[in-house]
């Protein structure tokens, strides 16, 4: 922070759309980007006399978050209309949970993004299943225009994950973000594709400036339409120094005014006034006699606490303590997702070494990702031909730079062995005696190379690499300086 | 427990309802003899009795993950007031 002055306040609402086939309280498709309102039936629209039924899918994805998050769980859970006026929300009321959510009060912990080493937690209030609005598009540049809507998204299974206000810092804020992400995507719970708005977050901000030895509050803001994660940060920094400039010139403390809503605009980098809070009673919620209520037993929730497999925290633990890696490579390769640890652990258990497994991963094999945009799942080279290949480096048999080819070919030709595939490429290993010879060649054919090392000079010797590997392209490079060096020395 | 006339113009505003002073005043009389025959209840002694969610003795009725067919766009949008054949149409909104 870099004004001691005041500290920042933040809790942040996600709203997450889990991965089920069809809408949380009717059999309407979720797929995203189909043509407007071609997604709809009676009880998403609201038309009268429809009535709701439960996904089963929806409660399971739910549970599994509840308990990944350390929630304590709801054995009776019930469903709520959350009542206001918008165009999107056809049946004028959210199907939501008010009183007794699925998921009670949890936390998260993630790692410290000024210190990989140490963890942060943020506690989680409650966790609760709802159903997504429509789509409005507004007439952006006159207002003049009708408003259109899609009812597309109505009724899509959404969970809110509500934290506490302990988050210190937008840097913070952004890791937590990232580490639930992570977590969702290890649980399979949620794609937590940002641009298809399946992952939405709202900050709920104040700040707590010193002022004589006391400690003064400013009025909560709530910042809306955060759609990135750099969105976040920069709405947070920005609101910390619009609240703390706007306390300065009024005085305004969170006893003189009401809840504000904003609007962040990402791309003016400013936030907006919207609307001053309804009260929570306005929206005016009561249990929905449309619902029967969900019992959950414990037994459901010591088969999805047995089912979760490792997450997140765990991978990287695993990755220091059994792996040796360094907290910031655990990081890495974990963050990269589930499958992309299973291939490491795939790559360690055929033979690679874990740190030079570590380094193919996030180097190669995270870039090659990237370049063609695919997922782990669709990496062409199995691991244990990618581990043949770096056991093949380990030994000695090949250096990195022609790995790094063979690991080309292998893209290309993925059915190949390693050994094909460094054979095609006519990369054999060399014997000594051949390397001995080729240096001796190379000093007798360059004596102003020789006279330069003798005279200290001993990077002159790099101008020979070139030509061995020239005359030799499976010269190992660092071998040849070493046998150059030595060759030389030893005419002194 | 009779309602003020400013509690009834609180209630309308959130359900969008428009009324003229002497509408409130009558309609606080009306409503405020409603919440007190409800108000009965209250005599009641509820100590220890669980509270209800649902009058029915029913829970957990849930249905498979499977999509099913729903309206075409033509239907869904037929009962529209106004629509341009793909969207619902309703007058300006500002972004909420």
């Amino acid at each position: 922070m870099s004004d001691p002055a005041y500290e920042l306040i933040v809790g942040l609402e996600v709203h997450v759309q889990l991965s089920t086939q069809s809408k949380l309280f009717c059999g309407c498709s979720t797929i995203f980007g189909a043509a407007s309102n071609t997604q709809v039936c009676p009880v998403c629209l609201g038309l009268p006399g429809a009535l709701p039924v439960l996904n089963a899918e929806a409660v399971e994805l739910a549970i599994r978050t509840g308990v990944a998050l350390n929630c304590e769980m709801a054995t009776f859970t019930k469903w709520d209309r959350k009542n206001y006026f918008y165009p999107d929300l056809p049946k004028g009321y959210q199907i939501s949970q008010f009183d007794k959510p699925i998921c009670g009060p949890g936390y998260l912990d993630f790692p410290d993004p000024e210190d990989s080493a140490s963890m942060l937690r943020v506690r989680l209030t409650r966790a609760h299943l709802e159903e997504d609005a429509g789509k409005s598009m507004h007439d952006e540049a006159a207002g003049k225009a009708d408003s259109r809507i899609d009812l597309n998204r109505t009724g899509t299974p959404l969970l809110e994950i509500v934290s506490e206000p302990d988050i210190r810092s937008a840097e913070a804020a952004k890791a937590y973000l990232t580490e639930l992400r992570l977590l969702l995507t290890y649980l399979g719970v949620s794609d937590c594709n940002m641009q298809e708005g399946s992952l939405r977050a709202d900050a709920n901000v104040n700040l707590h400036i010193e002022q004589n030895g006391t400690k003064v509050a400013t009025p909560i803001v709530e910042v809306k339409n955060l759609n990135s994660f750099r969105a976040v940060e920069r709405a947070l920094k920005y609101e910390a120094k619009r609240q703390y400039e706007h306390w300065q010139k009024t005085g305004q403390t969170i006893d003189d005014a009401a809840k504000q809503t904003r609007g962040w605009n990402d791309a003016a980098g400013v936030s907006t006034v919207q609307r001053e809070k309804e009260e929570s009673s306005d929206y005016r919620y009561f249990p929905d006699p449309d619902l029967v209520p969900l019992v959950i037993d414990e037994a459901r929730l010591e088969a999805a606490r047995a089912g979760l497999g490792e997450l997140p925290g765990a991978s990287r633990q695993r990755l220091r303590t059994e792996h040796g890696l360094k907290p910031y490579d655990a990081d890495v390769v974990t963050s990269q997702g589930r499958a992309m640890v299973e291939y490491f652990d795939q790559l360690v258990s055929a033979g690679a070494t874990a740190k030079r497994a570590s380094s193919w991963v996030q180097q190669d094999v995270m870039r090659t990702l990237k370049e063609q945009e695919w997922e782990v799942e669709q990496f062409p080279i199995t691991a244990p031909r990618l581990a043949e290949l770096l056991a093949a480096i380990e030994a000695g048999e090949i250096d990195n730079t022609r790995a790094k080819e063979v690991f080309q070919l292998l893209l290309e030709k993925p059915e190949l062995t390693s050994a094909d595939a460094m054979q095609e490429l006519g990369i054999e290993a060399v014997d000594q005696g051949e390397i001995e010879s080729l240096c001796q060649e190379l000093l007798d054919e360059n004596p102003k190379v020789v006279s330069q090392v003798l005279d200290g000079n001993a990077k002159a010797v790099g101008a020979l690499i070139g030509v061995a590997k020239k005359k030799n392209p499976n010269a190992d490079p660092r071998q040849v300086r070493e046998i150059c060096l030595r060759l030389i020395e030893a005419s002194r | 427990m009779s309602l003020t006339a400013d509690e009834v113009a609180k209630v309308a505003k959130l359900a969008r309802l428009t009324f003229e002073s002497e509408e409130l005043e009558k309609f606080a009389g009306q409503l405020g003899k409603i919440v007190d025959f409800v108000d009965q209840l209250s005599e009641v002694d509820t100590e220890g009795v669980e509270e209800m969610a649902h009058p029915l003795d029913v829970d957990s009725v849930v249905r498979p993950d499977v999509v099913t067919e729903g309206l075409s766009r033509d239907e869904s949008l037929a009962n529209s007031p106004s629509h341009d054949g793909e969207h619902f149409l309703v007058p300006p909104v500002m972004a909420r």
